[in-house]
Order: C-alpha cells, then structure tokens, then sequence
C-alpha cells in the first residue's frame, strides 16, 4: 500500500463513506440543491433546514465514490449548528485544501477533520470527487435551483 | 502476492504456437515504463489501444519524407501522399475482404461512420413511422444519431434487449424485426460487456425482409478476424485507434449497392467531378464521402496497423486472446466480492466487475497506483449500466500484448482495493 494511498483513503473517510452521516431526506427543509457528475457517475442531493442566519440541519442522499460521499457525510457534520457565514468560509478554505497550487490555509478557519481530505490534492482527477458536495452548499445556500457539477 | 512479485512469477506460458509474446511486447514501446514506480499493466485497451514501433514509423517516415496534400497534385510528394493513402485503403479492403475497393471510406472513427450512414443512408431511406432496430447493449454511439435520425424524420427506435448474462434476446428480434424495420443496427462486440453477438445470424433474418445491417466494430476487430463478405453486412464501421492505429480515423466499409445511391454527407473539396455555381456534379465513392482534406498521416498509419496485424495473423490474436480471457475470467471469479457484468458464452476479452461495497472509481484509483491502467464508468453505455442496475463498472480490457503475469497483478491489486476497504 503506499503512503499516497493511505493518505487518500484514510479510517476516518472510508468509515464516513461505510456508514454514512445525516443520510436522509428530511420531512422538511428550506434549501435543496443537487451536485451530479454524469461521467464518473456521483450524485449528491443535499438538504439544509435554516434557522435565520444558522444551519440547524444539514442532511443529504445520493450514490458516488468514496470520496464524494465521505465529503457529502463530513460537510454536513461540520456545517450543522454553524452560521451560513462560517459554512462560507469552510467552503472557501476546502476548495483550498484540495486544490493542488492553493498557498496557505487560512489559518482563521478550522477544518477540523475535514483536513482529512488533504491527500486528495495529489489525485487530479478526484478532486472534483471531493468537492461536488461543497459547490451544492454553496447551491444550497445561494437558493440556486439549477444542477451544480464540478466536472 | 505482491505485485512485484507477481511479474516475476513463472507465470502460465501461452500454449498458442509461434505466438511469442516478449517478442511482440518489443514492439511496444510504450510498455516498458513504470507508472508509480510500477511496470505499466495496460488494461485499457477498450477504449485505446497501444501503437506499435511499425506503426510510429510509418507516420514518421511519412512525415519526414513524403507529406503533402493528396490527390491533383503533380509535383512528387503529393503523388507519393497519394499513392501512400490510397495503398492504406488497399490494406483495409484485403483486411476486411471488401469486394471493392471503393467500398473503404475513411472517416475519423465509428461515431462518424454511424452518423453519416444515419444522415445519408437514413434521411434518404427512413421516413415518418419507420422503425430502427438497435440492441440494449449499444455505445452511446450507436444510439444518439438513430435518436437524432428519428427526431429529424418521425421514425421509431426499437431496442433488442438482452439477459442477465448480458446476451441478446433473439426470440425478442425476431419480434421486433417486422416489415416496419427499415435498418438494422448492432454491436458486434460489446465495449461494455464483452458479449460477441450473433450477428449472422441476425444479417441473415434482417435479409430475409430486404432490412439492410450496419455493424459497429470498434470493439470487435482488434480481436477477430472479420469478412465483410461472409458475414453479408451492409456498413461495418471501426476506429483506427482501438486496432492499435492512430487516433481520430476510422473506417465505414458499405457494401456497393448503397454507394452509388446514397447522397453525399459533407459537402467540400475532394467530393466533386465538377462545381460551378449552378450545380455540383459529385464524385464517385469512396471520394463522394471524403469531402476535405482527410486526416492523410493517419489513415497510413492505420494502414501500417493493419500490416503489422496481418504480420501476427489475426488466427493467432484471437486464440492468445481467448486463452488469456479464460485465466482471467477464473481468476477473478476466484475473488469473493467480486461480480463479473457480462458472463455471455461468447465473449471477447473485455472483463467488466463491480466490488461490493467499492465504487469503480475507488477501484481505478487503487489500481492506477499499482501501475494499473483500467477504465471506470458507465463506457458510453449508460443504458447496459441501468440494465444492470449498476451506476458504473471497472473494466478491464486486454489484448494480444498482455500477459498471464498481468492478470496476476491485476487480481492482486483488485485484493489490495478489498483489504484497504475492510
């Protein structure tokens, strides 16, 4: 196994993606946006119930890799309970920490385990695995209608 | 096993007499790399296969002394382009025993052979409730510009469906085949699932009610031998690139007889006997469908493809290929978790597999770092994955180059992909 492997596909993610979080339409919500990649074939709908300016809850459905759906768990851990404003700012500082040329994190922002996902950076062709959840938050939260994709 | 180990293992030795595999893999330069600090185990030969050393050449040699525009030129190096383009067309003609000829057009590659039969041979032929038979196994290229044809003329699609071995249902063509069909269209080899289809015996019921066929053979020449004449097709079309040729040329044989009375497709150079701004009078075929300068430099190398295949014999390529399936095919069924899509009795050597609970591109990604080279998707067949109830397959594809030694790695990779996600 090498260590670019491992990297990618760490405990944490692979349990994410095994078994994941928040994985359910809700009876109610105020925003839905879908994120689909038709060529590899990941398709993320996810769901977010608002409170004024916080996220009260974030769940979502779909089918994809690994990493796309381990992505799709985690943001919505770390999103739940949080203001539109710092899911923003965790949107930004993501797109950061995959991106294989991005300079320095902000350091202002704490990922938590969403660092987790820094092994993709060196997988280019997975990136937008990583990231199609993220691009529909920001769908989500921008009260876009239409399909995202990141491909 | 490791993967390095693996290679070095004395490994199965091909039965097939005077097929000797070192000898041929020199021919290919492409595979004496490592990829990741692994050797290269390319099993992606479905969707391109590799070129060998005669082939480079004879684009080189074109190049550095022959190129110049074909046809109408005087001068030396247009003549030699000439003839070196229309020896290629030659080649093809013995390859695939056409009758004529002029029954070889070059186009870019199988899409557009099918696009211009649907788009001469169609519009002049398919009207208003007119049915077009297609299979439920086709590439996305053999649907799209039927769907188009029928958006265009009020014509119909009907599609063959297959079983859960992914072979068709005949009982259900020789339903769907009525005096309502007005063509034929079919895979002959499934890029998706391997299964070769009985497509004689499909030419000869279509002929039966005067319906003519066209056969897609991207997928089935790079490993049999085919006889246009003996299988009786009307239009077979192919992919310089997936029979080890370069990319961006293809060819559409059709039988005389639809030649003289199909129009033109493209209008340009290279198409007429005469233009003036009252009337065209066009060219003959093959040239009638050749308009524009074509890809020159490709169609000789494929050209050189198809030599250095006869130099093997296609015999030869077929049996080597049938033994490596075999091994692969019990070697991966050996693998618990793991489902082969596509199990036909008749196949060609393309292994599609799903792994319980591991996405394709999970398995492409793994293996790729084991210098593994196999495809991952829905292979332009989005409708064989929904017959399946799958959203994508890991694919691995072989040919006359790969070896019972990367099948092992193969096989160990895909055990290397379960134990990471255990």
């Amino acid at each position: 196994m090498t260590e670019s492997l491992q990297k990618l596909y760490q405990r944490v993610i692979l349990d994410h993606y095994k078994k994941p979080r928040n994985f359910e339409e809700p009876a109610s919500f105020h925003r839905r946006s879908v994120g689909d990649n038709p060529l590899c074939g990941d398709q993320v709908t996810l769901y977010l119930s608002l409170d004024g300016e916080r996220i009260e809850q974030a769940t979502f459905q779909g089918h994809g890799c690994a990493i796309c759906i381990a992505s799709a768990s985690m943001l919505t851990e770390a999103i739940t309970g949080e203001s539109v404003e710092h899911a923003q700012a965790l949107f930004e500082t993501f797109q950061q920490l995959v991106s294989p040329d991005a300079g320095e994190l902000n350091p202002s922002v704490d990922l938590g385990d969403l660092k987790l996902f820094e092994g993709v950076r060196a997988y280019r062709t997975r990136i937008k695995c990583a990231t199609l959840p993220w691009f529909a938050l920001r769908a989500a939260l921008n009260n876009q209608q239409e399909t995202i994709s990141t491909e | 096993m490791s993967i390095e180990n693996a290679t070095q293992v004395p490994s199965k030795v091909s039965v097939v007499s005077g097929f000797d595999i070192t000898r041929i893999r020199a021919d290919f330069p492409i595979l004496a790399q490592e990829v990741h600090g692994k050797p290269l185990v390319y099993l992606d030969n479905a969707a391109s296969a590799q070129t060998p050393q005669p082939v480079l050449d004879a684009l080189i040699k074109f190049y550095q002394q022959d190129y110049s525009n074909i046809h109408r030129g005087v001068h030396v190096l247009s003549q030699r382009s000439t003839e070196a383009y229309e020896d290629a067309r030659l080649k093809l003609q013995r390859h695939f025993n056409a009758e004529e000829v002029s029954e070889i057009i070059f186009v870019r590659g199988t899409t557009e052979a099918i696009n211009l039969v649907a788009q001469t041979y169609g519009r002049s032929h398919i009207h208003k409730g007119d049915e077009i038979l297609i299979s439920a196994m086709e590439h996305h290229s053999n649907i799209v510009p039927w769907q188009m044809l029928c958006e265009q003329t009020g014509a119909v699609l009907r599609v063959i469906p297959m079983d859960d071995q992914g072979t068709l249902d005949m009982e259900e063509f020789d339903k769907l085949l009525s005096p309502k069909t007005k063509l034929v269209s079919v895979v002959h080899v499934s890029n998706a699932l391997g299964t070769i289809n009985p497509v004689k015996e499909i030419i000869k019921k279509a002929h039966s009610i005067d319906v003519p066929v066209l056969l897609d053979g991207a997928q089935a020449c790079p490993h049999m031998k085919i006889d246009v004449q003996d299988l009786d097709c009307d239009f077979y079309t192919m992919s310089g690139h997936k029979l080890f040729g370069p990319t961006g040329i293809g060819t559409l044989y059709a039988k005389s007889k639809w030649l003289e009375a199909l129009p033109p497709y493209h209008g340009g150079g290279d198409m007429i006997e005469s233009v003036s701004f009252e009337k065209s009078v066009y060219a003959k075929a093959p040239h009638k469908f050749e308009a524009g300068t074509p890809n020159i430099a490709g169609t000789i190398g494929m050209g050189a493809a198809i030599d250095y295949l006869q130099s093997i014999g296609m015999e030869q390529i077929a049996a080597y290929e049938a033994e490596l399936l075999d091994y692969a095919t019990k070697a991966l069924e050996q693998i618990s978790g793991l489902r082969l899509i596509g199990t036909s009795p008749n196949k060609a050597s393309v292994l599609s597999f799903v792994l319980d609970g591991i996405h394709p591109h999970d398995i492409g990604t793994i293996l790729d770092q084991k210098g593994i080279a196999i495809r991952a998707g829905h292979h332009c067949a989005e409708p064989v994955m929904k017959r399946f109830g799958i959203p994508a397959t890991a694919r691995a594809s072989l040919a006359f180059y790969n070896t019972h030694a990367e099948i092992d790695a193969l096989v160990d990779g895909i055990e290397t992909t379960i134990r990471l996600f255990q």
